[in-house]
């Protein structure tokens, strides 16, 4: 049998897989590094904060009622309970980055199995479970967050509920419409062709191809959440105080606008951060992961 | 042919027609007749070869013989059972199998190489479906070693199309279906595909099912030509009967439209005008009549059966012209020069 | 006689994250009403060729050298209005895939009349009547009515007539047309085919017409040019290169058609594939798969012969054939 001479040379060189292939890229993307670098340490000082040092958050003391940033002790100053700001918000870190991640974690594995059924299956599979879809996503975002949680309550778990929710429609679109797009293509032709049944089908060959366009939509998703996890504490239906958490912080240091304007800032300053972060470092994985050899 | 010459594979009145839903209900408004009544037999051992364009069927004829479609109506019977009462879809997979045209999307591009042509194999449960996609591969020519761990995209086009010829035969069918199969492949590589092809038939046997709309291709590697329009067959024989004379006027403007080689003997007018129209509401009576340059009175009403040209001839043609008793003016005469 | 397009030394180098050496020193003439074919394969630098004749490549990334003048004027230096006036009005190119080419917003009529009034400055009214004197003359059924069609209202035929219509609304001297027939059915492409013929006859348009298949070739064109990594490999009348090829590639080409072979023959393939351009050739690119080669083809770029005016083979054996006739 004639060999195919070819112009792949005779040693392979070492396989590179489509993952290492995606971090090589997002390594030599300066603005992505930047970003994971500061979301990495936002993430760490939040997991780590009670053994940082740091003040305890619940602590005030009405004579030391909004220091302004720079007093000595409180690095960043206090807020309108005395309590120390630094320690406040990287604790705050904890709870606004729970609830502003994993919804959106929730959502990606709820949303993207419920539109990769609709993707394959179609017929009235589909039409039942992308209808019920388009329901939830008639109502803008925030307002039905806004629903949910009154309806649910404040704290944390009900917040999380209440996200998750917002969240499963649009992943789910995305996710049908990528599967959509691949089950016409005909390696899934010849997959069914060769007696596999649906579920082999999807485990071996849509999975692989339609989760990337998912997990990168869903971490577009991560800023937004963010916001909506802070505004939902800020309109006093998210996390309950005492606990530290950015989006209720802006709102209990809203009259210290007045007094000392940096200190109403921090909080608004440390979501605007994460979520830049967010956005672009989910840009940058959308770029990686775009790139074909 | 004798009671022992049983064809492989047969088909029966096959039809496929899809629905076209609109307006706000999603209500049916047209139905476009893909596949209509469509019968032939395939001895074990032969190349049938398709041949038609767009529209005409072929390809959603490939699709319903390895079950990818439901068929709505005709019979398909391999080696004597039938689908659907004597065999499974299932079962039916593992003895035809179909190579797919080259293109982008024919190999799932997170998948090696061998895993895409080891998939079929261990699908269907078969022992060790590593070891025969291995051989497989070599058996193409594509050194597994070096090809085993590759992802499509490192590879050419006749490359992948060998990956393609390699995943249909693992589960060792009798039947394989090549939908355009050599057809996005530069005519180089188109060469070596062919004489590939070739070579396995004669090693494992095969029977093909070779649709194109490559004249040419087709008349290099089949044994008999089904020539197919709107959805039906309007003509069928062996491939030198055919070359020789064509007996539909669509098949001779299809041979005729084939481009010239001779710069001195260049075509001087287009045989068909027009485009190949739709086979949404196809005309009535014969199809072909609203293009054809000998359609008469009958021709819009009646419908011509596919039959012989003279008994006894492997040479069937569906058209009044052949028909004597058909009503037609020239009937009996056969095409004009 | 001003040739119409004269190409010299041409060098087309796509950086990146791979180098491609798409285009490696290729010069070429065209006399005015000439139809030349560009035959070749995939990746042998014909559709870069057409594409930078319009300086439609990535700027960035590509690296261009070499002399290209359009009756006499340098178009590499070209800018602003008058490489928009160049672009459609001197130059315009047909595409292979009408449907991506043709803007699905717009009507048919609207395009053509676009270009019109842009090119000849000319009232919409007066453009739209030259919209139709186009759909007429490529030969549409019911032109009136075509005018309001949108692209996907129309059959792949006739998407590429209104192509054709399109690029010659403002009657450029050349004409590039990019593989056109080959998505398109055969009774289609031979209706398409024949249609340039005869607008090349009333128009009298220089024509380079970019294609693999040899058929359409014979049947387009007087002059073929056959391609191969990036060079022309053999140049002439198609009737000479078809009657008599003399470059190794040509003749495997003609010998890989299934035209004349003898049903179920062993057909006789050029082994191996195109190489990968990676670097600059600085031999003959075809010698690893050719049957003729000679140690001294390996190691120095083939002389290019010219057997008679207008005739090239680049080929260090060519000449063999020669004294041998």
């Amino acid at each position: 049998m004639v060999q195919v001479t070819t112009n792949i040379p005779a040693v392979p060189p070492a396989q590179r897989g489509y993952w290492s292939g995606v971090l090589s890229r997002l390594r030599r993307d300066p603005v992505s590094m930047i970003c994971a670098g500061v979301l990495a340490l936002l993430i760490l000082s939040a997991v780590f904060a009670p053994w940082l040092g740091l003040a305890d958050p619940y602590q005030g003391s009405m004579i030391k009622r909004l220091a302004a940033p720079g007093t000595p002790g409180h690095l960043l100053g206090t807020d309108e309970q005395g309590r120390d700001m630094l320690s406040r918000l990287i604790h705050g870190g904890r709870l606004t980055l729970f609830i502003g991640l994993m919804p959106v974690v929730l959502a990606f594995f709820i949303g993207g199995t419920l539109g990769i059924i609709a993707g394959y299956v179609g017929g009235i599979t589909n039409t039942i479970i992308m209808r019920v879809v388009d329901v939830f996503f008639a109502f803008p975002s925030v307002l039905l967050a806004i629903a949910i949680s009154g309806a649910l309550g404040a704290g944390v778990l009900n917040s999380l509920v209440s996200l998750t929710i917002v969240f499963v429609p649009p992943v789910t679109r995305v996710a049908e419409a990528v599967t959509s797009g691949v089950r016409s293509l005909d390696y899934i032709d010849a997959a069914r062709a060769s007696g596999a049944n649906a579920l082999t089908v999807i485990r071996v060959h849509v999975i692989g191809n339609v989760l990337s366009p998912i997990f990168v939509y869903a971490t577009s998703l991560t800023s937004v959440c963010m916001i909506l996890a802070a505004g939902l504490s800020f309109l006093g239906i998210g996390v309950r105080p005492p606990e530290p958490e950015w989006g209720l912080m802006l709102n209990t240091l809203r009259s210290a606008i007045y007094v000392n304007p940096w200190l109403a800032a921090l909080p608004g300053v440390m979501i605007f951060a994460t979520s830049l972060c967010l956005n672009l470092l989910s840009d940058g994985l959308r770029s990686a992961m775009n790139v074909r050899d | 042919m004798s009671a022992t010459d049983k064809p492989l594979l047969s088909v029966r009145d096959l039809k496929k027609h899809f629905p076209i839903k609109g307006g706000i209900l999603g209500r049916t408004q047209a139905m476009v007749q893909a596949v209509d009544g469509v019968s032939f037999d395939v001895r074990a051992g032969e190349t049938l070869g398709i041949v038609g364009e767009s529209g005409c069927g072929k390809s959603t004829t490939a699709k319903l013989l390895i079950g990818l479609v439901d068929r709505d109506e005709g019979d398909i019977d391999l080696g004597g059972k039938s689908l659907g009462r004597d065999i499974s879809l299932r079962a039916l997979r593992r003895d035809i199998q179909m190579v797919f045209q080259d293109s982008y999307a024919s190999l799932n591009p997170r998948m090696t190489i061998l895993d895409s042509i080891a998939f079929g194999a261990r699908v269907q449960g078969l022992d060790d479906p590593a070891g025969r996609a291995r051989r497989l591969m070599a058996r193409v020519g594509l050194d597994p070693d070096r090809f085993a761990g590759r992802y499509p995209h490192e590879l050419s086009g006749g490359q992948r199309q060998r990956i393609n010829i390699a995943r249909a035969l693992v589960m060792s069918p009798k039947v394989v279906v090549l939908d355009e199969a050599v057809s996005a492949l530069d005519k180089s590589v188109e060469a070596q595909v062919l004489n590939l092809l070739s070579d396995l038939r004669a090693e494992f046997g095969l029977t093909y099912i070779f649709i194109s709309h490559d004249l040419n291709v087709v008349r290099y590697i089949s044994d008999r030509i089904l020539v197919m329009y709107l959805g039906e067959v309007v003509e069928l024989a062996p491939v030198d009967m055919i070359w020789a004379e064509q007996a539909h006027p669509y098949t001779r403007s299809l041979f005729s439209a084939m481009p010239s080689m001779d710069p001195d003997n260049r075509t001087q007018k287009p045989p068909l005008t027009g485009d190949p129209p739709n086979p949404i509401d196809p005309p009535p009576g014969c199809r072909f009549h609203t293009r054809c340059a000998f359609a008469a009175d009958i021709c819009k009403t009646r419908h011509p059966a596919l039959g012989p040209m003279v008994a006894g001839s492997p040479h069937w043609v569906a058209c009044h012209l052949h028909d004597p008793a058909s009503g037609h003016p020239r009937a009996g005469q056969g095409v004009p020069a | 006689m001003t040739p119409l397009l004269q190409i010299d030394n041409l060098d087309v180098r796509f950086k990146g994250g791979r180098t491609v050496h798409a285009i490696n020193d290729l010069s070429l003439t065209l006399m005015p009403g000439e139809t030349l074919a560009l035959l070749g394969e995939s990746g042998s630098g014909k559709s870069v060729t057409l594409k930078t004749l319009l300086r439609l490549l990535p700027e960035k990334r590509t690296d261009l050298s070499g002399d290209i003048r359009f009756d006499g004027t340098d178009i590499m230096t070209l800018s602003g209005r008058a490489l928009r006036s160049y672009r459609g009005g001197d130059v315009s190119m047909v595409f292979q895939d009408p449907g991506l080419a043709l803007d699905p917003v717009y009507t048919v009529g609207q395009q053509i009349a676009e270009t019109v009034m842009r090119h000849k400055g000319l009232s919409r009214e007066n453009a739209m009547d030259v919209a139709l004197d186009m759909l007429h003359r490529v030969r549409i059924p019911s032109p009136k009515r075509r005018l309001a069609n949108y692209p996907h209202e129309l059959s792949g035929g006739m998407r590429q007539r209104v192509m054709i219509a399109l690029a010659l609304a403002c009657r450029p001297r050349l004409l590039l047309a990019d593989e056109p027939t080959t998505a398109l059915d055969a009774t289609v492409q031979i209706q398409i085919l024949l249609l340039l013929r005869e607008l090349q006859r009333e128009f009298g348009m220089g024509v380079i017409f970019v294609t693999h298949d040899i058929g359409v070739a014979v049947e387009v064109s007087e002059r073929i040019a056959v391609m191969y990594a990036g060079q022309i490999v053999e140049e002439g009348t198609t009737r000479d290169v078809i009657r008599n090829p003399r470059h190794p590639y040509t003749q495997g080409l003609l010998a890989a058609n299934l035209h004349d072979v003898a049903r179920g023959a062993r057909l006789d393939a050029i082994p191996g594939a195109p190489p990968s351009l990676e670097v600059r050739p600085d031999s003959c690119s075809f010698a690893p798969r050719c049957p003729m080669a000679l140690p001294a083809c390996r190691q120095a770029l083939p002389p290019v012969l010219t057997p008679g005016p207008r005739r090239r083979v680049a080929c260090l054996r060519a000449g063999e054939t020669l004294a041998a006739e």
